[in-house]
């Protein structure tokens, strides 16, 4: 029987879809050619709702339709995350628009929409509705990539996402009938049940296998990387922001739940291999980028790379590193992506390494703030990249993963150099001579990167309550 | 003991160490005019050296162990404390830090004209993390102010420095980043083995022989590289000249008198403190990396046609004496060693800033440009002479009592040590005096330099008290050393046990 409870148990989803589509019957109210910001507004209330959704649901943990859904702290981690980081990007979204004069409403609807797949993905415990919210948080991030209409790098980088993540997906849905194949069920607790008990065919190495292609396409770790850069690069900049944080914190829910809840197996060295790959590739080919957001498209494939060292750990520390990596790397590159997105301007003209000379200069507020998303890109202490690093990196030396911590270190100096190359630029180059003033920031904007920047230092200060959560998510998750 | 004394005792520590910092946010807020935020910074900086006072006022002699200890619970996982505590090794250095800071302040009172504000928040950060590295008991809180030192520094360099700023921060950055990458390795590494990060209870955790031979010696080389480079222990000190040159005169000063001894105070309080059979086991290969560091420095100095890098390189060889003293391993030794990061802070910060004045005058460092310049600027001449004879290490002046004690605690340790590492010392009045010689002496060649202004009063109030230092610390070692010894013997004790048992 479906109860009301069973209700409740989606409650965030329930509202993220409602408000999306208020967004667009807005839309069609608004005369064309003015500012959709009222819609913005809409979209923002709508996340706020999602995230009070969140917080009345946390008091309701347990299943849903049929065991289906299940409301955990682990799945309450993820839409609180998501839907924060929807917020911001929402916040960060308004002034954008407008400057890229685009003027359509159904930007927001779709990150709502997208939202919706992306926090159903954390709490779906059943592996065709993980698949289904896969498909409706791509579906919207692919749309979104393309929004810039008239830079044909937009439309290149939606159509290449388009292409190479339907493919992605493929594989992951070939991995979940081989799995069916192989256990008889597709509800990732039963899967547990079943390679618990010793009954399931071998097939079950080559169902992990085309999973983990799939989720590693979404999470953008090597070898199956090579879409990020294109497409980070000619998507609009407070996308690349959502789609570099919140889609991949899902998926890492999602590989979470495979990996740990249903307890699957021959996983460890495609991990290993993968993330020593990522790290090396990301922050090797991030040096020589003079782009700033390819360059945090391949930094984002090194980070990546830092949290699949978590997942190569042992259980319930690298759970909850994993988690605590998720969230501190969600809220610098929310709000590096922020203040590349406000900086680029019209046409996202100032996109360019050298473009950046002398902006300590030009609008100290702005160069600072970034300074501090950068400064925990690179896991300086004080910030919440830093004590990221640090949970991921001792889980990993609990569980003996020495050489991939040598790895990772070793990763780490050399990452270094590239995000020290903006601050220097910064702060100790004078600007251009043709540099056109930088436009003040307005509230919305500043409100996020206030948020953003404010969560940085907060995970990096006081990082005790939300490892203290993470820490029980990850207990829920492994029963 | 009143109750009253004692809450202050458990406070001072954090006073002294935030007291910068605090500053340094009210800063913020201030409106941009220039000699406000000059004023400002300077009260700032005397306030935390008049608080750091309370420390040796207060301090018991003759007691080994951790005094003014304050330790509170801070992140429950990690297990991290926020832990503070000072013995007699690392309160002079917290006081030499809090000593230099307003004379930084005054030195560049003139020299930076432009984003005054940034410059001095920049400076107030930096002392904060500075006494922060000296005072933390716990291994995440000592990384957490060592990382915190690195931006601020290179920001100084990069934003405030000579014409190859960029290229010397970046280098500097980079180089202590990197190596301090496996530092936090081998700490974090610790941790995940003895559940603590306390300074106390890892010590225990080692010398109970819960860590494998294998894996401390490791650890012992991730510490030993992060502190070698910031030391600079030859080869790894190409950073420097680049930094020391680039720099502008507060950042040369801050960076020679105590991010250098960041470096020493950590081989001292974990790499001997933590590792002692480690450290006794490649004590003869690092001892000669420091005597070459000695020598090479001395000698690459002398031949520098540039005052500011000679005096960068004269660091090189200077700090060498301070590694042969540690890993020497004696009383004498490692007092002497402790004694020389003291007197190098005063001597080469103050020459740092004399070479500073120099530069304001005539904004050249070549050594050539002058030349007699005792005539147009004789007190200027004479402070130059006491504080480049306390550097050289002139009896009754600060540098021979260390060097003194540096060189006969290398002979106790092996004679061939002391023998070559006693050439630093005819090596560095060569190179000294022959500066000294071509800058000062003779006829004024240069037109411009007949001209020349002596130094202004501020000047002199940023001068004087490194040269009432030298000759205070020349002629009453003991007030300095009596703190110094207990500490240094409990640093040593687990050593001296491991040299017995390589004896038999």
């Amino acid at each position: 029987m479906i109860q009301a409870m069973d209700y409740v148990r989606v409650l965030p989803e329930i509202v993220l879809t409602i408000f999306g589509i208020a967004v667009m019957m807005g839309e069609v109210l608004l005369r064309p050619g003015v500012s959709r910001k009222p819609l913005g507004w809409l979209a923002f209330a709508g996340t706020l709702a999602a995230l009070a959704a969140t917080i009345y649901q946390a008091r309701y943990p347990g299943t849903a339709f049929f065991d289906l859904v299940r409301v955990d702290s682990f799945s309450i981690f993820f839409h609180f995350l998501i839907c924060l980081i929807a917020a911001l990007v929402v916040l960060a979204s308004f002034e954008y628009l407008d400057a890229q004069h685009i003027r359509a409403g159904e930007y927001y609807g779709l990150i709502l929409f997208g939202t919706v797949g992306m926090v159903l993905m954390s709490s779906a415990v059943e592996l065709v509705l993980i698949f289904i919210a896969l498909e409706i948080s791509s579906i919207s991030t692919y749309v979104l990539a393309g929004f810039r209409r008239r830079a044909p790098s937009s439309i290149e980088s939606s159509v290449k996402y388009f292409l190479l993540g339907s493919f992605a997906t493929a594989f992951f849905l070939y991995g979940v009938a081989f799995i069916f194949g192989a256990t008889g069920t597709t509800r990732i607790y039963m899967i547990a049940d079943a390679i618990q008990s010793g009954q399931h065919s071998p097939m079950v190495f080559v169902a992990v296998a085309l999973m983990f292609v799939g989720i590693g396409f979404k999470v953008a770790s090597a070898p199956f990387h090579v879409w990020t850069p294109d497409v980070y690069e000619g998507a609009p900049a407070p996308i690349v922001g959502l789609m570099s944080t919140a889609p991949k914190a899902a998926a890492f829910a999602v590989l979470l739940r495979i990996f740990f809840a249903a307890t699957t197996p021959g996983w460890f060295w495609p991990v290993w291999i993968s993330a020593a790959l990522s790290m090396t590739l990301g922050n090797i080919s991030a040096l020589v980028q003079d782009n700033v957001k390819r360059m945090l498209a391949y930094s984002s494939i090194a980070h990546a790379g830092y949290l699949l060292v978590a997942f190569a750990a042992a259980r319930d520390i690298g759970i909850s590193a994993a988690m605590f990596y998720t969230a501190s790397y969600a809220f610098m590159n929310v709000g590096a992506f922020a203040v590349i997105s406000h900086f680029a301007s019209a046409g996202e003209r100032y996109v360019a390494l050298e473009d950046y000379a002398g902006l300590g200069r030009r609008s100290p507020a702005l160069a600072a703030t970034l300074t501090i998303f950068l400064l925990s890109l690179i896991g300086i202490p004080i910030t919440g990249g830093f004590f990221a690093k640090f949970y991921v990196f001792s889980a990993a030396l609990q569980s003996n993963l020495v050489w991939l911590v040598i790895i990772a270190v070793l990763n780490s100096a050399i990452a270094a150099y590239y995000y020290l190359r903006i601050i220097v630029l910064m702060y100790m180059r004078d600007p251009r001579e043709a540099a056109p003033p930088v436009q003040s920031v307005g509230t919305p904007l500043g409100i996020a990167l206030g948020l953003s920047a404010a969560a940085t230092i907060y995970l990096g200060v006081l990082p005790g309550r939300v490892l203290d959560y993470v820490s029980r998510g990850a207990a829920m998750l492994v029963r | 003991m009143n109750p009253h004394a004692e809450s202050v005792n458990s406070a001072i520590l954090t006073l002294v160490t935030f007291a910068p910092l605090a500053g340094a946010l009210l800063l913020l807020f201030l409106p941009r005019r220039d000699d406000l935020v000059r004023w400002f910074a300077l009260a700032v900086t005397l306030v935390a050296f008049v608080l750091s006072l309370h420390l040796p006022a207060h301090f018991v002699r003759h007691a080994s162990g951790f005094q003014y200890e304050i330790d509170l619970p801070w992140i429950s996982s990690p297990n991290i404390h926020y832990h503070l505590g000072i013995d007699g090794i690392s309160m002079w250095l917290v006081v030499l830090t809090t000593f230099l800071s307003p004379l930084c302040v005054l030195i560049s009172w003139k020299s930076v004209n432009e984003r005054v504000k940034e410059f001095f928040i920049l400076l107030l950060i930096l002392e904060t993390a500075l006494i922060g590295v000296f005072v933390a008991l716990d291994l995440f809180l000592f990384y957490f102010f060592w990382e915190a030192t690195l931006i601020p520094m290179a920001l100084i360099i990069g934003m405030f420095g000579h014409a190859r700023r960029v290229y010397a921060a970046v280098k500097f950055f980079l180089f202590t980043m990197i190596a301090s990458m496996f530092m936090l390795a081998a700490i974090i590494w610790l941790y995940s083995r003895t559940g603590s990060l306390q300074f106390a209870s890892i010590q225990s955790a080692l010398q109970s022989g819960q860590i494998g031979w294998g894996a401390a010696t490791w650890c012992f080389l991730g510490f030993f590289l992060a502190f070698a480079v910031k030391v600079p222990i030859f080869p790894l000190h190409t950073w420097l000249p680049d930094a020391h040159f680039e720099a502008p005169t507060a950042g040369s000063v801050l960076l020679a008198g105590v991010l250098l001894k960041m470096g020493t105070y950590g081989l001292l309080r974990f790499n001997v403190g933590l590792f002692p059979e480690q450290a006794r086991e490649n004590a003869s290969w690092i001892a000669i990396l420091a005597i070459i560091g000695i020598i090479y420095g001395a000698l690459v100095a002398m031949v520098q046609p540039n005052l500011k890098k000679l005096v960068a390189y004269s660091s090189v060889s200077h700090l060498g004496f301070v590694v042969l003293g540690i890993f020497s391993f004696t009383q004498a030794g490692v007092d002497g060693a402790v004694y020389q990061m003291l007197n190098h802070g005063v001597s080469t910060g103050a020459l740092f800033m004399l070479v500073g004045i120099l530069y304001e005058r005539r904004h050249t460092f070549e050594i050539s440009e002058f030349g007699g310049l005792a005539t147009p600027m004789p007190v200027y001449a004479t402070f130059f002479m006491v504080i480049m004879l306390s550097s050289v290490g002139l009896p009754l002046l600060n540098g021979f009592v260390g060097e003194f004690l540096v060189l006969s605690g290398a002979f106790q340790a092996k004679a061939a040590w002391g023998i070559l590492a006693a050439t630093g010392v005819i090596w560095s009045a060569c190179y000294l005096l022959w500066m000294y010689q071509r800058v000062f002496f003779g006829t004024v060649k240069k037109e411009v330099n007949a001209t020349l202004p002596d130094i202004s009063a501020r000047e002199r109030i940023a001068l004087w008290p490194t040269a009432l230092a030298a000759l205070a610390m020349g002629v009453a070692p003991l007030f300095w050393l009596n703190a110094i010894e207990p500490a240094v013997r409990t640093v040593l004790a687990p050593v001296a046990q491991f040299a017995e048992v390589f004896a038999r």
